[in-house]
């Protein structure tokens, strides 16, 4: 590809650039002063949502405003849709990416942790072809992937959903738009009203999205009722190693965590089975 | 039907909610700020700034800047120093006070980290940020003073060593017998307070061009300012430039809330850059400069402890404040008076007699910290408020009953404050029914003892509280701080029957022309739409203090309507010469000389302009027309006009995350008599989400080694 | 970053094509190259939204792109919706309810109130407030300017002409 091409010419001091909504306040602050900037925007490779059997194929250019309001996106990968009316605000949405988000992984951010709920794969492009990483093996570090450099994440791949799924997502932030204190994904595959299996994903408690797979742990095999439920929040007090924040110090960020999964496993108890 | 009122008259505006004439402009994307000036041969200045809170300067080595591409200036501290005279931000009446000189860039020693050190100046703002870049400082950190208990520690080191200690101000009040008070008080309740730092955030960051032309001389200065007249002084005084050499114009100002009337170093640089290049200097704080370098302000720690009887009754106030500063007092109007107005009104809404107070203001290694909207008024009122709801809860009464059994009487005044502040007249009682009525108190209890039941928490706050506005001379004046307590208009007639307003206050928004309009019009009996009002610009305008502590309606307001009724004196008189009749049987109304009585149109406005302008000869012998009239005026007597009011709030607590979910606000105010109500409205909305920030969200936090660590937008 | 590359776009329905830096933002050409300063800059970060423009027919920070990226594109700023007349009937509004003070904010807020109100359907104050979550202001308290969005938003949907006023008690 021309983009991967130019990456390679310009040496190690290049960046790419899609909706340039995080990139370019780097940049404004001088954080960060690439000597290229390779504009991935216009690539048709990247862009395109598609249903490739009973996977959801989303093109990392596709915009979260598409993200918001797109059929197959709701139908297929629905925590995506539930979040995205939280992140940032319309304008950042008409122009930030599905991709950028994942790929630049803050640990804030509601996309990369709704990818890892729901379980997709990435595709990432080199020079040698495509590879494809699962997201729990993406995030590596704080704003750091499995994405080495040069590479570029083409498309996200999405296990679609089926009639046994159930799913919420909830965050707690202070006026709309901001950064959430804490925030969750949860999809639940519930077989004869128990949980088959579940992944429950926070945002805003770490250096990457965080599975809380003692709290996932504690639901299996159970009917989601109030035992459950307060079983899931003792254990997901765990799962969590919140960093040091003189506004939100850990342990109120686990509290808040404790009530946001209190909350989303009651809802999922309460959706129809 | 209405009944007919005054305000159905013609050229009836005092009073009337009218939309402002220059919001158009700003509606259309043409408002011109400093940020959009461009002026030939303009260079542009970016700044490279300390990253430590207290460090020496061992060497500056610019000589790569100095060769990169577009910089035509680089410059160090002692450069402007031999330009431009120091500053020193005291006031005489506060005694005892004491602060550093300053001059624009440091010499010797930073004192925050985010204070300019080094100036370039470049063709683009982009390339002079690129140089910036390539400013070598190397410095030597010194221990970073930032707690306030820590900086007045014996061990503590001392930012300015010259002046003894880092306590720039002690204040004391004490009526005397307050230990008596205390000790035989039926309930004490006592609280301490902490109070972050805040700051303006105006949308327009703060905008500076200095255009020096040596040649005549003249320094023309467009500032994003609220106070022209102020910066003119400081400019021809501390550059040494004849003060009528000196124009200030302040265009559209997006947003300055006090913020933008102090004095800055980077500012006051881009004056000597100009001096020194003689060509045109735009400097633009971006928001990451903006947060590092406005003022700050409400940082106190309040130890404060309240008397009452046994029926609830206050007794007495014992107030402790320590705030912290920054490393200097700000220029020119000081960094005391903050804390200076928190612990005068303390306590201000309330009968009682006994107070003593401490207030102590700290040197620390941080931004400067002074004047932002409602100085002190935050502070003070809720360390009040809270005092008096503790003393409510100990004696079991309701919020509201134990308010109206200790807020001053409306019939007692005039009267005085144990701080000293003298009030004229109030109405806290008055306030007070009028917003149990609004928000229906009653209703509101019931409602939410009913939800409590159900797990809901729903609560209810008021707060009364006393308002300084219209400063005197007795404050700026007699403090030896150049700052006008007057304000003066010129309004004159043209040729055709128009008005041009010519007034020493600004216009921020808030609808300073519109209301001057408005004033004007009445009053000279003219269709508004005929009234042009020019501001904030001191070669035009006559000089006066502007905006600021709520004088822009109170003492601007005062200063046209008293200018208004000299020139319609003056028309009468021309008038009254040209139709053989007497100025007192005349009138002025719908740009026309009515007969007084009958109000039957005479001659018009514009007619006698034309007979004055072009046919003098036609006028009686000796008549000598006076269509245009100067006037100033200044508030005398009370050193402040006093306001009050009454704010209540209804939130909602999710008790597990604590998030609180705002229902309702309501606002009585006492604004004496409204010029224009949707303006004021307006005002109040703004100032009310303003206070929301400030008490919900906002805060300018720093780490122990006195590192802003919130400085972007986006924290 | 620095070197210069052409840019050509369509602004306010001219053509217009500059050499600019390959660093300009769009914010920095459309207020510096072509001088049109109704676009502000409050932040440069995409926080504020003082620099929304309406590119391709969707509402973005001008702070937030490149002049370069936006090459080939339609950009449309405060100045030439005013000059198509097409928010008239929201300056109007904003002007009878005083929905600014200082006005720095306000093309930013009328850009998202065009927007908002070019989508189908007559939206509540609390959409009107998640639309406008995204641009600050620091003087109104935004509650004027829910309103007077919320006044046009009936109007059009009333069938009520461009200059439709909303009732001011006197």
């Amino acid at each position: 590809m021309e983009a991967l091409d130019a990456y390679e010419q310009a040496g190690s001091d290049a960046s790419y650039i899609a909706g340039g909504q995080s990139l370019v306040p780097a940049l404004a602050l001088r954080l960060q002063a690439p000597d290229v900037l390779i504009d991935i925007a216009h690539i048709p490779d990247l862009r395109g949502i598609e249903l490739k059997g009973n996977w959801l194929r989303i093109g990392a250019l596709t915009r979260h405003a598409e993200v918001l309001a797109h059929p197959l996106i709701r139908q297929h990968a629905p925590l995506y849709s539930d979040a995205a009316p939280h992140v940032a605000h319309p304008a950042i949405r008409n122009k930030g990416t599905l991709g950028g988000s994942i790929a630049h992984a803050d640990p804030a951010s509601e996309f990369p942790a709704m990818t890892l709920a729901l379980g997709a794969e990435l595709e990432i492009a080199n020079r040698n072809g495509t590879r494809r990483v699962a997201a729990d093996a993406f995030f590596v570090d704080l704003f750091q992937t499995a994405i080495e450099p040069g590479e570029l994440l083409v498309a996200i791949h999405v296990p679609v959903v089926n009639a046994n799924h159930r799913w919420a997502f909830h965050e707690l932030a202070r006026r709309r738009g901001d950064y959430a204190l804490v925030g969750c994904g949860i999809l639940a595959d519930v077989i004869d009203g128990a949980i088959a299996q579940i992944r429950i994903v926070f945002f805003s408690v770490g250096n990457t999205p965080v599975r809380a797979a003692k709290a996932e742990h504690a639901l299996i095999g159970r009917v989601i009722d109030a035992d459950a439920i307060a079983a899931a929040q003792a254990a997901v007090i765990h799962d969590l190693d919140p960093p040091e924040d003189e506004n939100v110090p850990p342990a109120m960020r686990r509290q808040l965590a404790r009530v946001v999964l209190g909350r989303l496993l009651g809802d999922i108890a309460r959706q129809a089975p | 039907m209405t009944a007919i009122t005054a305000l159905d008259r013609p050229n009836s505006y005092i009073g009337r909610s009218v939309p402002r004439p220059n919001a158009k402009r700003l509606l259309a994307g043409r408002g011109r700020y400093v940020t959009d000036i461009v002026l030939p041969r303009m260079l542009h200045g970016a700044y490279v700034r300390s990253p430590y809170a207290h460090a020496r300067i061992v060497a500056i080595n610019a000589d790569e800047a100095r060769a990169a591409p577009g910089v035509r200036l680089v410059a160090i501290g002692e450069d402007l120093a031999k330009l431009c005279t120091p500053w020193v931000g005291t006031m005489d009446h506060f005694k005892g006070m004491k602060s550093p000189p300053q001059l624009p860039l440091p010499i010797d020693k930073v004192v925050w980290a985010g204070q300019a050190v080094v100036a370039v100046v470049a063709d683009t703002r982009a390339l002079a940020e690129d140089a910036a870049e390539l400013v070598a400082i190397e410095f030597d950190e010194l221990p970073a003073v930032v707690d306030i208990d820590a900086a007045r520690g014996p061990d503590a080191p001392v930012i300015s060593p010259e002046l003894g200690s880092n306590l720039c101000f002690h204040g004391k009040i004490d009526t005397g017998g307050v230990e008596d008070v205390f000790a035989g008080a039926a309930h004490v309740v006592e609280e301490e307070f902490l109070f972050g730092r805040h700051t303006a955030v105006t949308m327009e960051p703060r905008a500076i061009i200095a255009d020096y032309d040596a040649s005549e001389p003249k320094l023309t200065v467009h500032h994003a300012t609220q106070t022209p007249y102020q910066f003119q002084d400081i400019y021809a005084r501390h550059y040494g430039i004849p003060e009528a050499c000196v124009r200030v114009i302040a265009p559209d100002i997006g947003g300055s809330f006090g913020m933008k009337l102090h004095m800055y170093h980077e500012d006051m640089a881009v004056v000597g850059l100009s001096i020194m290049l003689e060509r045109p200097v735009k400097y633009v704080a971006d928001r990451m400069e903006s947060f590092v370098s406005d003022i700050h302000a409400r940082d106190h720690r309040v130890r404060a402890r309240m008397a009452a009887d046994a029926d609830g009754n206050i007794l007495a106030m014992d107030v402790e404040d320590v705030t912290g500063i920054g490393a200097f007092s700000a220029y020119p109007r000081t960094s005391v008076v903050e804390g200076n107005q928190v612990y005068r009104l303390m306590g201000a809404p309330y009968t009682f007699k006994n107070y003593r107070a401490d207030l102590q203001v700290v040197f620390q290694n941080k931004v400067q910290m002074s004047q932002y909207r409602a100085v002190g008024h935050p502070v003070a009122c809720t360390v009040t408020e809270r005092l008096v709801d503790m003393i409510a809860a100990k004696t079991s009464r309701d919020v509201f009953d134990i308010r109206s059994g200790n807020l001053i009487p409306d019939d007692a005044y005039p009267c005085a404050s144990p701080t000293g502040y003298k009030f004229e007249s109030l109405s806290h009682h008055a306030c007070l029914a009028k917003i149990r009525a609004l928000m229906d108190y009653d209703g509101l209890r019931a409602e939410q003892a009913a939800l409590r039941k159900q797990g809901i928490h729903r609560g209810i706050g008021i707060a009364s509280f006393v308002e300084i506005t219209n400063p005197s001379p007795a404050f700026y004046g007699v403090g030896g701080v150049r700052i006008s307590s007057q304000d003066g208009a010129i309004i004159k007639i043209t040729p055709s029957g128009d008005v041009r307003c010519l007034i020493s206050i600004t216009e921020l928004g808030q609808g300073t022309e519109t209301i001057v309009g408005q004033i004007v019009a009445e009053h000279l009996g003219v269709d508004r739409e005929r009234i042009k009002v020019i501001t904030g610009d001191t070669e035009t305008t006559p000089h006066g203090g502007a905006t600021y502590a709520c004088r822009g309606a109170g003492i601007g307001g005062e200063t046209a309507l008293q200018a208004a009724k000299k020139l319609k004196a003056n028309v009468l008189a021309v008038a009254a010469a040209i139709l053989q009749d007497e100025p007192d049987r005349l009138d002025m109304e719908a740009g026309w000389i009515v007969d007084a009585a009958s109000r039957q149109q005479r001659i018009e406005l514009a007619e006698i302009a034309r007979i004055a302008y072009f046919r003098s000869d036609t006028l009686p012998p000796g008549t000598q027309s006076q269509l245009s009239v100067a006037h100033h005026y200044a508030p005398e007597g009370y050193p402040f006009a006093f306001t009050n009011g009454v704010q209540a709030c209804h939130l909602e607590l999710d008790v597990e995350t604590g998030f609180v979910k705002l229902l309702k606000m309501w606002v009585v105010e006492d604004c004496g008599r409204v010029i224009n109500p949707l303006l004021v409205d307006e005002q109040i909305r703004g100032g009310v989400v303003q206070g929301l920030g400030a008490a919900f969200f906002e805060e300018c936090t720093y780490g122990d080694s006195g590192q802003l660590t919130n400085g972007s937008l986006a924290d | 970053m620095s070197d210069l590359v052409d840019v050509s776009l369509i602004v306010n329905g001219s053509e217009v094509s500059h050499r600019v830096p390959a660093r300009t933002t769009l914010a920095d050409f459309l207020r510096q190259t072509l001088e049109l300063t109704g676009t502000h800059t409050g932040c440069e970060m995409g926080v504020c939204g003082a620099c929304l423009v309406v590119l391709d027919g969707q509402v973005v920070h001008a702070c937030l792109s490149f002049a370069v990226q936006a090459s080939g594109s339609a950009v449309e700023t405060v100045e030439g919706l005013t000059e198509r007349a097409v928010i008239a009937d929201l300056q109007e509004a904003f002007h009878q309810r005083n929905a600014l003070q200082c006005g720095f904010c306000t093309p930013g807020m009328l850009m998202t109130a065009y927007s908002l109100l070019s989508q189908p359907g007559v939206p509540s104050r609390e959409d009107i407030r998640d639309a406008l979550s995204g641009n600050y202001c620091r003087c109104t308290g935004y509650e004027a300017i829910v309103d007077a969005i919320e006044t046009t938003a009936r109007n059009r949907a009333a069938g009520g002409d461009a200059a439709a006023r909303e009732e001011i008690d006197a």
